[in-house]
């Protein structure tokens, strides 16, 4: 409805790539609390998607269950396999972690490869089409709103301490299991929902597109935008996102330019693209006129 | 299963787990020395298969001219994309070198696609196709051949390692960083040196593959290099003799589960081995237990 109206005023194709987009932007935004507020490493956040969108598609197809309760129901598969994968990290930490969420992210995608009620390796076609442009944004602001408030919170003042010191947030009183398995499992069913977006929105699954190549590709949205800043992971996976758009002038060698814009955007901005800046703060010396705040003596 | 099947399939778990090695090798080195996972490193196996299939190919040149070729060329190229895309991150946030990493992955993987196509080329017949039974096990050529290759490989860098001055220095490196470039190492070259060598098992590693399995294709150093990987943690990463160990093991796991019938998920044993080895232990079969320090 309210994409028919867009249809008049953007090119068709551009609709598709931001409906896109914007399912990115929601999946970047699950790892970002994983990895960016909590400091959890996680190589396997695809799988999350792919649970998400594999349960949601099977929900509808198969169960006949309304579409925002199979969104839901995709987002609490993917959150109980957060809360599985959550438990490791008691015992690995830092890359260790990442290492074994790589592992899960895999044996995940194969295990999709060998479902019946997967479709298999041939993938599950013929998913009805229920996701649209507007759809996509509104559970886009509905995601940054709930992260932002929960970034605010005593929750998420508590994540922030066990990623910048798990051993003094402990003798803080925080119980970092329990912050480190609960980032996992919101992260993960925010990674869900998305998978579900999407499922409903390509309407064909394939278990390749659910492996450690897009998991890396959502951990590169993150950690290029700012690791830890919620405006990164939008603009990350903004610029990331469109980048194969834009750079179609390349023709064959759009990717070798992919991979050559990560590597000079770390050389250059190795905190990545808004890592380490307050916005705010930039936001009111911009209407001060440039002129450097002084403080109090 | 009988025991003939049985030790059939060690010979072929072992010489497949030997590549594996000969991969997890450079991932080890790296991280032990600069705590990287170094994600191009599969490429790096990959264009090493390229160049020794271009060496038999175009210059009819013999398995072991081929071997030293995709050695040769291997060495500059890692020590460049070293110098390009991961010295100026030395002391960068511990990710931005791992999405650098794997920048320079994507960036050569796309190279060889646009060169070669995605189709696998098949290697001519380097070696001749000869069988031979040790009592009732069968062992091809090729195999004598990867295990010697793998071996002799090993048993170099086991001497340049703890016999040689450059050993020493890689050493003291990974052992602590900051204080080997006090004790005046020359940090910087000890890196490169550590890739150049990485990068020279994973080459001779990628031809030997391509011989095994008569294909090369720009991406295959996608699974192998992350098998190779999860050998290496699997040994205990920064740990040689480790990722010898892990490759082995993780090879011959690989061989009995396809064998025990489960060849649809052959790509998941080894990520499963590793996920049950770090749950039991975190650090790997040969790792050092990390300390917690206040």
């Amino acid at each position: 409805m309210l994409e028919e109206a867009l249809r008049h005023f953007i090119n068709p194709y551009y609709i598709q790539v931001l409906t896109l987009l914007g399912i990115y932007i929601v999946a970047a935004i699950g790892l970002h609390l994983i990895t960016g507020v909590t400091g959890q490493l996680s190589f396997g956040h695809a799988a999350f998607l792919g649970i998400g969108a594999y349960t949601a598609a099977i929900c509808t197809m198969q169960l006949g269950v309304p579409y925002l309760l199979a969104l839901l129901a995709a987002g609490v598969m993917a959150a109980l396999a957060g809360v599985l994968v959550g438990f490791p990290s008691l015992r690995l930490t830092g890359d260790y972690l990442g290492i074994a969420t790589l592992g899960f992210g895999e044996i995940v995608r194969v295990i999709f490869t060998n479902l019946e009620i997967t479709g298999g390796a041939r993938g599950l076609a013929g998913i009805p089409r229920k996701t649209d442009i507007v759809i996509v944004y509104l559970a886009v602001v509905l995601t940054i709103w709930a992260v932002y408030r929960l970034q605010k919170s005593r929750y998420g003042r508590a994540l922030a301490a066990v990623r910048e010191d798990e051993i003094a947030a402990e003798c803080m009183g925080v119980n970092s299991l329990w912050y480190k398995v609960s980032a996992f499992a919101i992260g993960s069913f925010i990674a869900g929902v998305a998978g579900g977006l999407y499922a409903h929105f390509l309407q064909y699954l394939n278990p390749v597109d659910f492996g450690f190549a897009r998991s890396f590709e959502i951990l590169t949205f993150v950690v290029l935008g700012g690791l830890g800043s919620l405006p990164g992971v939008i603009l990350g996976t903004t610029v990331l996102g469109l980048a194969p758009e834009i750079l179609r002038f390349g023709a064959v060698y759009r990717m070798m330019l992919y991979g050559v814009l990560m590597v000079l955007v770390m050389i250059f901005r190795p905190q990545g693209l808004l890592g380490g800046l307050n916005l705010a703060q930039v936001w009111r010396r911009i209407v001060r006129g440039g002129r450097p705040r002084v403080p109090a003596a | 299963m009988t025991w003939q099947m049985m030790l059939q399939q060690v010979i072929n778990g072992v010489t497949l787990g030997s590549t594996y090695a000969l991969i997890a090798l450079g991932y080890t080195m790296v991280y032990g020395i600069i705590q990287l996972i170094n994600f191009a490193h599969g490429e790096v196996y990959m264009i090493g298969a390229f160049v020794g299939l271009t060496a038999v190919l175009v210059f009819k040149a013999n398995i072991f001219v081929a071997l030293l070729a995709a050695m040769v060329v291997c060495i500059p190229l890692a020590v460049s994309i070293e110098r390009v895309a991961y010295r100026p991150l030395r002391r960068a946030p511990r990710l931005a070198p791992i999405i650098s990493a794997i920048g320079v992955s994507i960036f050569l993987q796309t190279l060889m696609l646009i060169i070669k196509g995605p189709q696998p080329v098949g290697f001519p017949p380097v070696v001749a196709n000869t069988l031979y039974y040790i009592g009732p096990v069968r062992i091809s050529l090729v195999q004598i051949i990867i295990l010697v290759t793998a071996s002799v490989l090993m048993l170099g860098l086991q001497l340049i390692v703890k016999r040689t001055r450059i050993g020493k220095a890689m050493r003291a490196t990974s052992e602590d960083y900051d204080t080997a470039s006090l004790m005046g190492i020359n940090v910087n070259r000890v890196i490169s040196f550590t890739f150049g060598l990485g990068a020279a098992l994973a080459g001779a590693g990628g031809v030997l593959v391509g011989i095994y399995f008569n294909s090369v294709f720009p991406l295959m150093g996608v699974m192998a290099g992350l098998k190779a990987f999860c050998a290496a943690v699997v040994g205990g990463i920064g740990s040689i003799p480790g990722a010898m160990l892990g490759g082995i093991f993780l090879g011959v796991a690989e061989v009995f589960g396809v064998a025990a019938g489960f060849d649809t998920y052959k790509d998941a044993i080894a990520f499963g081995l590793l996920i049950l080895v770090l749950l039991v232990r975190p650090t790997g079969l040969l790792g050092q237990p990390i300390q917690k320090k206040v």
